[in-house]
């Protein structure tokens, strides 16, 4: 027989061993959490270095002569006037004045492509502001054309080789005259934040997806979150437990695997269809989305009831209070904060739904910022897939800067609910 | 206070001197038939005659007849699993909230028939109060703690009124001078006793007719133990008592009555002096003399 080893050294024997394997799991946990932000790096770094130059925006210094006739404004006190003046014209007539050797009709037509069509309103809104300019020569800046602005932006973060695209030794020509002239700037861009939709990148902006996003998520918060909870606290609390509730409770789990193109499906059958609703509206997508919303906010909302210790509830019962009065005195305000977790999770889904309401209209091409929740529009996600689509080597930028925005916007609903969350758990 | 002294000291004694010789082999048979001594009382507050309760089909009580006279401190003894909390639940109907609880039998507080379908819990609940083997403050200031009652009933109409109650509570429950200077503070701070005793003002709060404790001290260490059970002596001048304990000197210390219960019957039911000196039933005397349980 061998030396027998004490219990003791048997258990230091096989100590290093498990020493290593405690380690081995702790570093499988680690390398979980480094490859999550590793993606979450890699997808920050690819859309914010794409993204970031749709915050800068190219502007060119014209010299413009502001004659009264050119206009064809003879009497200042007529906004008509003004509404149907030619401000194109007098842009061009700059732009001639500074390229006066260009004269072929299509070298013409190019050289007017330097600026955004849209210049022209600028120009108009300076004027209605500033009549007295009338009959002047004024330095203004008016917005670059897509082509334009891409080159520029491409062409000063290298320094090296630019993007020229579809353009002609000549119209690189004009652009690196103006640059060597000194009047073409980056500057921030307003347009982005401000506008809407636009076929013209340099005039589309983010604002009616932002608009619509934030009324369809009204509409659904305000549906979803009240509908959810009574329903959770009624088979919780009141629902006896039999065949009927769990068939309920089987269906409210399915409801929430069904893909969302059936929802979208169903909101354009039922509510466009059927109850004559208009379409591209975030109160039908709000609707649509609360469908989509409601089962997770049910099974959230009755895990966060379940969790209210029954001592809270007995305690109430035994003094005498009321079925209604325990939970709305202590099971609600206790299951709130898991509630509220739900209820962000099931919105967070909203925000980046796309299907759904690409099927009740809201992927319309839509100009104006919505009002209100009965005025056309389209969301975030939505946008992003139109302007993903497009062709318009100016709308990549703006793709990405969209996408930022609707993290952006991620980020600050979950930074609020989890703030509104610690509040209220502060009173346990 | 003296008589219960006196108990503790002969509960003492009869471990010492218990007689191993009684027939203690088969307990599920001895357990049939009536139960012995002084069940019923004259001009009971709370009486109950043939208590049947049922979880779906397995039945938890049988046959259960048992008075709490007014004033009275009744507690209630038995092995684990016995039936006696099931039981004190019937008295105030928290058993419905248990989906596949039944019972049935006749439960009578004074005159209200406590089983009446058409009868509603809550009023029911203000005459009855509990208390739990937990402590459960709500997480709530110790003010609004000892305020919920009295607000929910609508008792009081002026502020200064509930004052008074939270106070008087406070001072009954023996809280009040370890609390006044902090009301507002979160009743789930306070240490484990004091935690009960704040729960305990709370069912007073509502000034109900009986208070049921469900093993009030056993989540507690002894000092705070010892300082519930002077206080459940207080009340009994003022409230009617059923308290179900696990601890035998706890019964023997603050009740007047002691029911032993056993596998869901009510084996014997005496003065309780009388149980843990020279007990009628052989189950009971087996179970006081540590044979088990």
């Amino acid at each position: 027989m061998s030396e027998k080893l004490s219990t003791i050294d048997l258990v230091n024997k096989n100590l290093a061993r498990r020493y290593r394997r405690e380690k081995r799991f702790r570093a499988y946990g680690i390398a979980s959490i480094m490859f999550g932000l590793l993606c979450l790096v890699i997808l920050f770094a690819d859309i914010i270095g794409k993204g970031h130059s749709a915050f800068l925006q190219t502007y060119v210094r014209l010299n413009v002569e502001l004659s009264a006739e050119a206009l064809g404004i003879s009497d200042i006190n007529d906004p008509s006037q003004f509404v149907r003046a030619n401000y194109d014209g007098v842009l061009r007539n700059a732009l001639r004045e500074r390229f006066p050797e260009v004269n072929k009709r299509r070298e013409k037509r190019n050289l007017y492509g330097i600026i955004s069509n849209g210049a022209g309103y600028q120009l108009r809104d300076l004027l209605e502001q500033n009549p007295q300019l009338i009959n002047t020569r004024v330095d203004i800046w008016v917005l670059a054309d897509d082509d334009y602005d891409t080159y520029y932006k491409s062409r000063s973060s290298d320094g090296s080789e630019a993007y020229t695209g579809r353009f002609s030794e000549t119209q690189i020509g004009w652009i690196e005259a103006l640059i060597a002239d000194g009047v073409v700037e980056k500057r921030f861009n307003r347009t982005f934040f401000q506008a809407g939709d636009s076929r013209e990148p340099e005039q589309a902006g983010i604002r009616g997806a932002m608009m619509g996003s934030l009324y369809t998520l009204i509409v659904t918060f305000v549906l979803s979150f009240p509908i959810g909870v009574a329903a959770a606290v009624y088979l919780e609390e009141y629902a006896h437990k039999n065949r009927f509730t769990d068939f309920i409770e089987v269906n409210i789990n399915n409801l929430a695997a069904v893909p969302s193109i059936i929802f979208g499906l169903l909101g354009l059958a039922i509510f466009i269809n059927f109850f004559s609703m208009p379409r591209s509206i975030p109160l039908v997508g709000g609707i649509v989305l609360t469908l989509m919303t409601l089962p997770t906010i049910i099974i959230s909302s009755r895990a966060a009831i379940k969790a209210v210790p029954p001592s809270i509830r007995e305690a109430a019962l035994g003094i005498g209070a009321s079925k209604m009065q325990v939970i709305l005195h202590h099971v609600l305000p206790l299951a709130m904060p898991g509630m509220l977790t739900g209820a962000i999770i099931g919105m967070a889904q909203a925000l980046g739904e796309t299907a759904p309401l690409l099927l009740i209209g809201m992927v319309a091409f839509i100009v104006d910022v919505p009002g209100g929740i009965t005025d056309p529009s389209t969301v975030l996600p939505v946008q992003i897939f139109l302007w993903s689509d497009s062709p318009e080597r100016a709308f990549v930028e703006r793709t990405s800067a969209a996408i930022m925005v609707l993290l952006g916007f991620l980020i600050v609903m979950n930074t609020l609910a989890v703030l509104l969350r610690r509040r209220l758990e502060r009173r346990w | 206070m003296e008589a219960t002294v006196g108990s503790a000291n002969t509960i003492g004694k009869l471990n010492s001197e218990a007689p191993v010789s009684k027939a203690t082999a088969n307990y599920k048979e001895q357990a049939a038939g009536k139960t012995v001594g002084i069940p019923f009382v004259e001009h009971p507050k709370m009486s109950m005659r043939d208590v049947q309760v049922y979880y779906g089909d397995k039945q938890a009580i049988f046959d259960v007849g048992l008075d709490i006279g007014k004033n009275e401190v009744v507690a209630m003894i038995g092995p684990s699993g016995c039936g006696k909390s099931t039981f004190l639940r019937c008295l105030n109907r928290m058993n419905d909230t248990i989906d596949i609880c039944r019972v049935e039998g006749s439960l009578k507080l004074e005159e209200l028939d406590i089983y009446d379908p058409k009868l509603d819990v809550v009023p029911l609940r203000a005459r009855v109060g509990m208390v739990f083997q937990k402590p459960n403050p709500f997480p709530k200031s110790i003010y609004d703690n000892v305020a919920y009652g009295p607000r929910i009933h609508g008792l009081v109409s002026r502020k200064s009124e509930l004052d008074e109650i939270v106070e008087t509570s406070l001072r009954r429950a023996g809280l009040w001078e370890e609390v006044k200077d902090r009301l507002l503070s979160p009743g789930t701070g306070l240490s484990g006793g004091q935690q009960q005793r704040l729960c305990i003002a709370r069912t007073i709060a509502v000034s109900p007719e009986v208070i049921l404790m469900d093993e009030p001290c056993s989540a507690l260490d002894p000092i705070a133990t010892a300082k519930i059970e002077e206080l459940i002596a207080e009340l009994s001048a003022n409230f009617t008592i059923a308290i179900v304990t696990h601890s035998m000197q706890q019964a023997a210390r603050v009740s007047d009555r002691t029911a032993y219960f056993h596998l869901g019957k009510l084996i014997e039911v005496n003065e309780t002096e009388k149980v843990f000196t020279n007990p009628d039933h052989e189950l009971t005397e087996a179970y006081i003399t540590g044979r088990f349980g």
